[in-house]
Parts: C-alpha cells; structure tokens; sequence
C-alpha cells in the first residue's frame, strides 16, 4: 500500500475540525467545573434534551425562534437544577454532587425521550453536506461550519470568563465559595448561571452534533467523548479544553485510518480513553491544569 | 418492644469487635439464612427463582464487591460491569475450553477481573476524585473493545457470545431453577460472610481511613497505595464472580453486551441507593434496582394500556435518575440508614422517653 500524504492530510484537518467540537462539548465540563467544582456528568443528556426540545420546536416556528425558545427552556432548566439538587448539596462532598449529576443524566434522558420518544429525529439547519476540494483535500462545509460555530462560541466565552465582570465573579466563586460569598458575590445565582451557560453550550453542541448524527440516545455517548479531552488538558483550564480537544479529534481519526486496518476497526470509540490513561499515568493532571500539591 | 438491646454490656474487646454483638441480631441472619435455604426455594416458582432471586443475589454480591470500593474505601468506579465482564469470559472460557472443574473456574474468573481492575487502579495512586472516576471510564470502553474485537476471546461467534455448556458441580448436572439458586445462595453466602469480616478487620478499617481523611490516614502509616489498589483488586473479583455466575446461571452465556456503561451506572445506583459502606445497604439496593422495572410494570399495567411501551423504560429511567438524587440528598447513607433508624426507634417503642 502507497502511503498517502494527501490523504493522511485530509483525515488529520477533519480530526482537527471535529475535534474543535470536542472542545465545544469539553468547555461545558470545564466551566462547570470551574464555577461550582462539580464535574457535571450530567452534559450528555442536556445536549440530548436541547437537541430534543430544537428539533420539536422547529417543527412550528422558525430556526431563529425556536433557538430562542430552546435557550429559555435551557435557563429554565439551569434554575430548577440549582434549586432543587445543587441547594441542598451545598457543602457535601464533591463526589456526592458528582453522582447526584450522574441521576440528573438518567432523569433528563428519561425525560426527553419519554416526550419526544426514541426515534432518532433529523436536525436540518440549512448547511447541506457537500465538500470543498482544497488543493486535493476534500474539507466538508458541515466540518467547517461547526468548527466555526465551535471557535466563536470558545472566543466569546473565554472573552466572558477573563473579561467581563460576572465572568470574573464565577471564576471568584471557583477558586473560595467562602471569600467570593465574603466580598459580596451571590454564590447561588452565580451557580444558576454556570448552569445556564453549560446549557447554552449544550445547545450549541446538540445543534452541531444533531446535524451530523441525527438527534438521538448516542448523542449523550459524544458528551462522554469530552471526557479523555478534559483528562488530557486539564479539568479546570479552558485552554487545556481547547487543545486536548484537537489532540483527541486529530489522534482518533488518525488511530482508526491507520491503525484500525490492522486491529479490526471501532479504534475510534476507545482510542482517546487510551490516551487518556496514558496521561492519567504519566500527567494526571493534563497538559494545562492545575496541579493540585497536597504535602503530608 | 421487638428489638431489645438491653444486658448488652461489653466486658471485652472481643465481644465489642463481635460480628454480631447483639444475640438478636445473630437469630436474625440464622433465621434469614433457614428462610433462604429451606422456605423460599419451595415457595418460590419457576419463574421468580430464575429471573428475580438469582439475579438479585447474584448483583448484591456485585454491589457488595463496588462498596468495598466506592462505599468503604472511597474510590469511585464507573467500570465495574467490565470487571464483571471480565470475570464472566475468564471463567466461561476456563470452564468450557479448558475443562477446568465449576467452582476452580469461578476463582479464576474472579482472580483474572482482580488482575485487571487492579491494573486500571493504578492511577488511585496519583488521583482521586472525578479523575479516577475516568480512569475506571476507560477501563469500561478499553474491556469492552477488547473483549469484543479479540478473536481469541470469542472463539470466532458473532457478537462475541460465549456459550456456558451443561454445568455440572462434583458430577452433579445442575439445571433446574431450585439447583441454581442453591448454587448461587451457597457462594453469595460465603463470600458475604468473608466479606462482612473483611470490612470489620484490619483491612476495611485501613480503607476507611482513607475514605475519611487519606492524608491523616498516611500519616498514622497507612500505605495508601497497597490499600487503595487491593480495594480495587478485591471489589473486583467480587465483580469477577459475579459475572462469573451471571453468566453461569442467569445468560447461561458469557455476553459482552450485557456488561455495558448502563450496568456500572445501575451497580452504583445500587450502592447509593441502599447504602454506602454497608454490607445490608448492598443487598437492600440490588433488590430495590431489581424489583423496580417488576413494580412499575406491576403498577401500570394494572392502569391497562394508558401508557405505551417504550414509556416503562424511560420511567424506570426516570425513577432511578430522582431517586439517585432523593438519597443523596436526603438520605446519603441509604436504605440501610433507614432500617437502622427503624430498629432505634422499635428499640424504645412504645416508651420513649
């Protein structure tokens, strides 16, 4: 077998271009994370519910309309959340709130397709699948289009976080509850926020995924995709999210065009786990993130 | 007035470390286990022996193996039905392939899942927390994709099934429901047994401490790592067995399929919802996940056809999700927290104070 340059080209800039939606997903862990010192595992199904809530939606009004209507839903489910689970969990420990997102996952999935069932529904949001020839490099516009929704959305909220006041109040509440609650921040509505903003890059990443795979149950799988991105950049960085994110789309396509002949393919659905307990090993705590010293 | 506790006194350390320190307590489990041996096996059809009771021991002892990790030791695991997995290929293979007897099979499916989820708790060494929890992650994906992809693993059947051939136990055919539930009431019981102890020795007060505080616990010179990876390695051949006999008994084949991300998830449900770090809690939770889809079902069709099918799925999705969240936050400690706050107030009742 020639080996293909061009080829292996293509297949790296199409990694790359999914892999920015890794990041988008990734980003939603990590804000969380950032914020409330929850790992939300919770990401998966909202992206499910979001993608869910724009497809019936979109039935009726039109797209602009209903992202509006499914943005609203997303707040509204931010504050029922903060409400209801994450109130009363204040001051337990991490890992409670960890598995209480685990129950909030099976609720949501449990909710969305109890309403719009188990059918795996079309998302048409005008962008047809067709491919720009580059030089030899076929690039589809879909890759292209959700690498630039997935760009702008990471630009504008790492503009939010570092720039703009309440942004800079989350990031408060992330590092002491106790002094941000001292000087003055609302610990819960900050809270509230976060999970707003998770719900709205849970919307972006149900758009973009929902386009590309239909909205379905496997679309809480990608959610856990994000998972070897977070290990492999960091937890609480949303730079590390950014490039791990390009590590994991760019290496698994990578791993199932050139090693999955070999092994017998389905490389891609365990090769970023692989790496992520590479990194486990050798870095645990990812390309970017905080290392945490506990002296004995 | 039911539950006296009373000329309880402890002169000794012995009988303060005893496994049942109340005498009421030790008539209690004798009663249970003539129940389970010599009642419910008669009671019980065909039908609730097969696809109620036996999976029901079969997946406490399961949940028993995760508690000593997530419940005693404090290290969560998300992989825990690859180890079971693990365990039900590794004893199917022994047994069908290399004529390895029943209950030698069984350890070694047990032992093989203990290598392996002692390998993917490696990394407890260096993080705890949500990043172990991806560590455990990956173990449920890398198992999955390797058992399924091996060709050596599946013998060349599609789907990688591995049939369980007739079981026979010191030459004795073991195939009807009541032989099978002996069989797996007699191993539950033992390794129950085991380990209750277990968690009472030096071993589960080792994992506790670092469940409570790892860095206190490493100064009093708890090693950290050795404790922390023979969490791993016994919780997992728990699983081992487990599966093991799951496939043995219940699938009478060794099936990646069902040892997916969703059985880890219920196994920790399980846990959570019948109590962490509770030996009671593990068996009061797998009853709860198993007889939940039963209840439901029960509970709506006596509504007829108001609701269809795929519904039951998603409310039995549903249920498991808010209760997860109900315990946690208003009861971290489990149904075997309620049951003791049942037996302190029976303890005064109809007097208190």
């Amino acid at each position: 077998m020639s080996f293909n340059w061009l080829f292996v080209l293509e297949v790296t800039i199409t990694g790359l271009l999914v892999g920015l939606m890794y990041s988008l997903i990734a980003l939603g862990f990590v804000l969380i994370y950032k914020a409330s010192g929850i790992f939300n595992f919770a990401q998966g199904a909202m992206t499910l519910f979001a993608a869910f809530a724009l497809v019936s939606l979109s039935a009726f009004l039109s797209l602009g309309f209903s992202l509006v209507g499914v943005l609203v839903i997303m707040v509204a489910l931010a504050y029922v959340v903060e409400r209801v689970m994450l109130r009363p969990l204040v001051a337990r420990p991490a890992l409670a709130l960890f598995m209480a997102t685990i129950g909030l996952g099976f609720f949501l999935e449990g909710v969305a397709q109890a309403i719009w069932g188990t059918q795996p529904r079309g998302l048409d949001i005008g962008i047809t699948e067709t491919s720009y020839d580059l030089g030899g490099i076929l690039i589809s516009k879909m890759d292209l289009f959700g690498a630039g929704l997935s760009g702008v959305l990471l630009f504008c909220l790492v503009w939010f976080f570092q720039k703009t006041r309440t942004g800079r109040a989350l990031r408060a509440v992330s590092d002491d509850h106790e002094a941000a609650l001292s000087v003055g921040i609302p610990l819960r509505s900050a809270w509230a926020i976060t999970w707003a903003i998770a719900g709205l890059v849970a919307l972006a990443a149900g758009i973009l995924w929902g386009t590309r795979l239909g909205v379905q149950f496997s679309l809480t799988l990608i959610a856990l995709k994000a998972l070897p991105v977070l290990i492999i950049g960091g937890f609480d960085s949303v730079p590390g999210a950014i490039i791990g994110g390009l590590i994991v789309g760019s290496s698994e396509s990578l791993a199932e065009v050139l090693l999955g002949p070999y092994v017998g393919g389905g490389i891609k659905d365990f090769s970023p786990y692989l790496l992520a307990v590479v990194f486990l090993w050798a870095r645990p705590y990812g390309l970017f993130g905080r290392e945490i010293i506990e002296r004995v | 007035m039911f539950y006296r506790e009373c000329g309880n006194y402890k002169a000794t350390y012995r009988e303060d470390m005893a496994i049942f320190p109340i005498p009421l307590d030790k008539w209690g489990i004798f009663v249970i286990l003539i129940l389970a041996f010599l009642v419910v096996p008669f009671l019980a059809g065909h039908y609730w022996l097969i696809s109620i009771i036996i999976p029901f021991l079969i997946f406490s002892l399961s949940a028993l193996g995760l508690n000593f990790l997530t419940g005693y030791a404090g290290q969560l695991s998300l992989g825990h039905a690859s180890f079971m997995a693990v365990g039900a290929y590794a004893s199917v293979i022994l047994y069908s392939r290399y004529g390895v007897p029943f209950l030698p099979s069984l350890l070694g499916g047990g032992l093989v899942a203990a290598v392996v989820g002692a390998i993917f708790g490696i990394p407890s060494l260096k993080v705890k927390g949500f990043y172990l929890a991806v560590s455990t992650l990956a173990a449920q994906f890398i198992i999955h994709w390797g058992i399924s992809h091996s060709r050596w693993v599946s013998g060349g059947s599609v789907y990688s099934t591995v049939n369980t051939p007739d079981l026979y136990i010191f030459g004795w055919l073991v195939d009807t429901s009541m032989e099978k539930y002996y069989v797996a009431l007699v191993i539950v019981v033992i390794m129950v047994l085991f380990g209750k102890n277990l968690v009472r020795s030096q071993i589960g007060r080792a994992w506790m401490s670092i469940r409570d505080m790892d860095v206190a616990s490493e100064i009093i010179g708890v090693s950290q790592f050795r404790y922390k990876l023979l969490a791993f390695a016994v919780s997992s051949f728990y699983a081992g067995v487990a599966g093991g006999l799951l496939a043995f008994l219940y699938y009478m084949a060794a099936n990646i399929e069902e040892f997916h991300l969703h059985l880890s998830f219920r196994l920790l449900g399980m846990i959570i919802i019948g109590g962490m770090g509770s030996v009671l809690g593990s068996f009061l939770g797998a009853a709860f996940i198993v007889l939940l889809p039963i209840f439901i079902n029960r509970l709506v069709s006596g509504w007829g056809a108001l609701f269809p099918v795929d519904l039951l799925a998603n409310l039995e999705l549903i249920i498991f999700g808010g209760l997860i969240i109900f315990f946690l936050i208003i009861e971290p400690l489990g149904l075997a927290r309620l049951w003791l706050t049942v037996k302190d107030k029976l303890r005064l009742w109809p007097f208190p104070y």
